[in-house]
């Protein structure tokens, strides 16, 4: 059924340019999402950086992990998101003002650590191949390590969202009474 | 190998060319049906000056549309405001992908593929949301906020129904789940009776927020003409619109295919002989039909009915659907 028997020397190169797309959009989405006065064009940013994050683990064989992705940061986060920012603001527009370049400099030095830090780190781990290959259909071995060995975070994770679900019902319920 | 190769290029042009063009030919096709029948419906004719019944219309209506000019107006974000049509458009395309047509017709046989769908149906909110704040206009905005509320409030009900369907045929794999369905119509999920006694309910549920995702009416809140202009399409002119339309339609298509592949057997003959496409075919169009049947029967519903059948009662009931397909798995 399968026919992905490509000459060898196509198949790096769609590799690649695959995978130069997939980051490209990766960085290019959370440039946006830093550089933009607007605070919509940061969220389509976001979408963007999601989905080519998404492109990403499906590259790594992981196809469950990227539609999650999508379906939970795009369809999900960002949306409400959007959501937020429309009722706050319809506009959405940033005041007039520049932004101060002290501010500027000051996030970038901010940041400069944490960068040098995680590239130090990438370099220096050694990147081991997995032994085993890792099938796409591993939902079944997911459904059972959620309810077996990370039970406790799983049902932790139900409480969080229950509490914000309440909390949500007890603003919207004060806020219709006045 | 060379060989191989080559075959598999082709396998991949056609089913590209032959997704756009069954997505063009849907979009255009379905727009004639909807006037047909509408006019059939109100005891009009409808198209009939364009070729035999009307049936060139489309190839008018796409002349039209591509010579329009396009306007942007003022304070317009001009690249959202062209990015949202294409955001809705694409993902629509891309799950045709996995929706198998046929036993070998399927372009590819992806083992997430009903996933796939939901996943990529996720864009469908964030484009129409982005197309109506970019357009920085008071109706489009009003209609982009209550789209947001109407698909939150309808893709839980959907999930969840899904997730009792696939409870049942344990995988994700659309090929697979049409495979389990074989032997004629008593062996259709929506009849299971066996599995799960409310299964037709959960069918019909399914439809209902079918039409709310797919914004149709009576549930057409993004557009609502006769309150919001055009909605969240008001800015929007010549093949910018067209581009939504198109993947209104496209996104109908998908979601009745989604159906008959999960409810209706797919492509098997309801009485076990010559499966095939046409099968598919009959029952998606018989839905595509039914769909805009909907529209012309009934008045569009107030905005808080609509919230509130999905919240009081589609919800609580796909929730029980749940938790009665598990006990009959457990028992049986």
């Amino acid at each position: 059924m399968t026919m992905y028997l490509t000459p060898e020397k196509l198949y790096p190169l769609v590799s690649a340019l695959l995978f130069a797309v997939l980051v490209g959009m990766t960085l290019g989405g959370a440039i946006v999402v830093v550089c933009t006065s607007r605070l919509v064009r940061s969220v389509s940013g976001l979408a963007l950086s999601s989905t080519g994050l998404a492109g990403l683990y499906y590259y790594l064989h992981s196809p469950f992990l990227a539609l999650m992705q999508i379906l939970i940061y795009v369809g999900a986060v960002c949306v409400t998101i959007m959501f937020a920012l429309m009722l706050t603001d319809a506009h959405g527009e940033v005041s007039g003002q520049p932004r101060e370049t002290i501010k500027t400099v000051a996030a970038l030095l901010a940041g400069l650590p944490l960068a040098v830090g995680l590239i130090l780190l990438i370099a220096k781990a050694r990147w081991m191949p997995p032994a085993v290959q890792v099938n796409a259909g591993t939902v079944p071995d997911l459904g059972q390590a959620l309810l077996t060995r990370f039970g406790l975070v799983f049902e932790l994770i139900s409480v969080v969202l229950l509490l914000s679900i309440l909390g949500a019902l007890v603003v919207a319920r004060s806020g219709r009474r006045n | 190998m060379r060989m191989e190769f080559v075959l598999e290029i082709a396998r991949v042009v056609l089913y590209v060319v032959g997704i756009l063009a069954f997505v063009g030919f849907n979009a255009s096709y379905l727009v004639l049906l909807e006037r047909k029948g509408s006019a059939r419906f109100q005891l009009r004719h409808g198209p009939t000056e364009v070729g035999p019944f009307g049936l060139i219309q489309p190839v008018a209506d796409a002349v039209k549309l591509l010579c329009k000019q396009i306007l942007i107006p003022k304070n317009v974000d001009v690249i959202l405001f062209f990015m949202a049509p294409i955001l809705v458009l694409l993902p629509a395309i891309l799950c045709m992908v996995t929706i198998p047509f046929g036993a070998t017709i399927a372009a590819r046989n992806f083992n997430l593929g009903l996933l796939m769908v939901f996943a990529f149906a996720a864009f469908n909110v964030f484009g129409i949301l982005i197309g109506g704040w970019a357009s920085h206009n008071k109706y489009a905005n009003l209609a982009a906020a209550r789209v947001v509320a109407q698909n939150i409030a309808y893709e839980i009900p959907t999930l969840l129904i899904v997730v009792a369907v696939v409870m049942v045929t344990g995988t994700f794999n659309l090929q697979e789940i049409v495979a389990q369905q074989a032997g004629g119509f008593w062996r259709w999920n929506i009849l299971r009776l066996d599995l799960n006694p409310l299964q037709p309910v959960a069918f019909l549920m399914y439809f209902i927020c079918l039409l709310a995702e797919t914004n149709r009416a009576p549930f057409d809140m993004v557009e609502a003409e006769s309150e919001l202009v055009a909605g969240a399409y008001t800015e929007y002119s010549g093949m910018t619109f067209g581009v939504f339309f198109m993947a209104e339609y496209t996104n109908i298509v998908l979601g009745c295919c989604v159906a008959t592949v999960l409810f209706l057997g797919g492509w098997q003959c309801p009485f076990g002989l010559v499966p095939g496409p046409h099968w598919f075919l009959l029952k998606m169009y018989a839905l595509c039909f039914t769909v805009i049947w909907v529209r012309w029967s009934f008045p569009r519903v107030q905005f808080y009915n609509l919230l509130n059948l999905s919240w009081k009662i589609l919800i609580p009931v796909s929730l029980a659907n749940i938790i009665l397909t598990a006990l009959m798995l457990k028992v049986f």
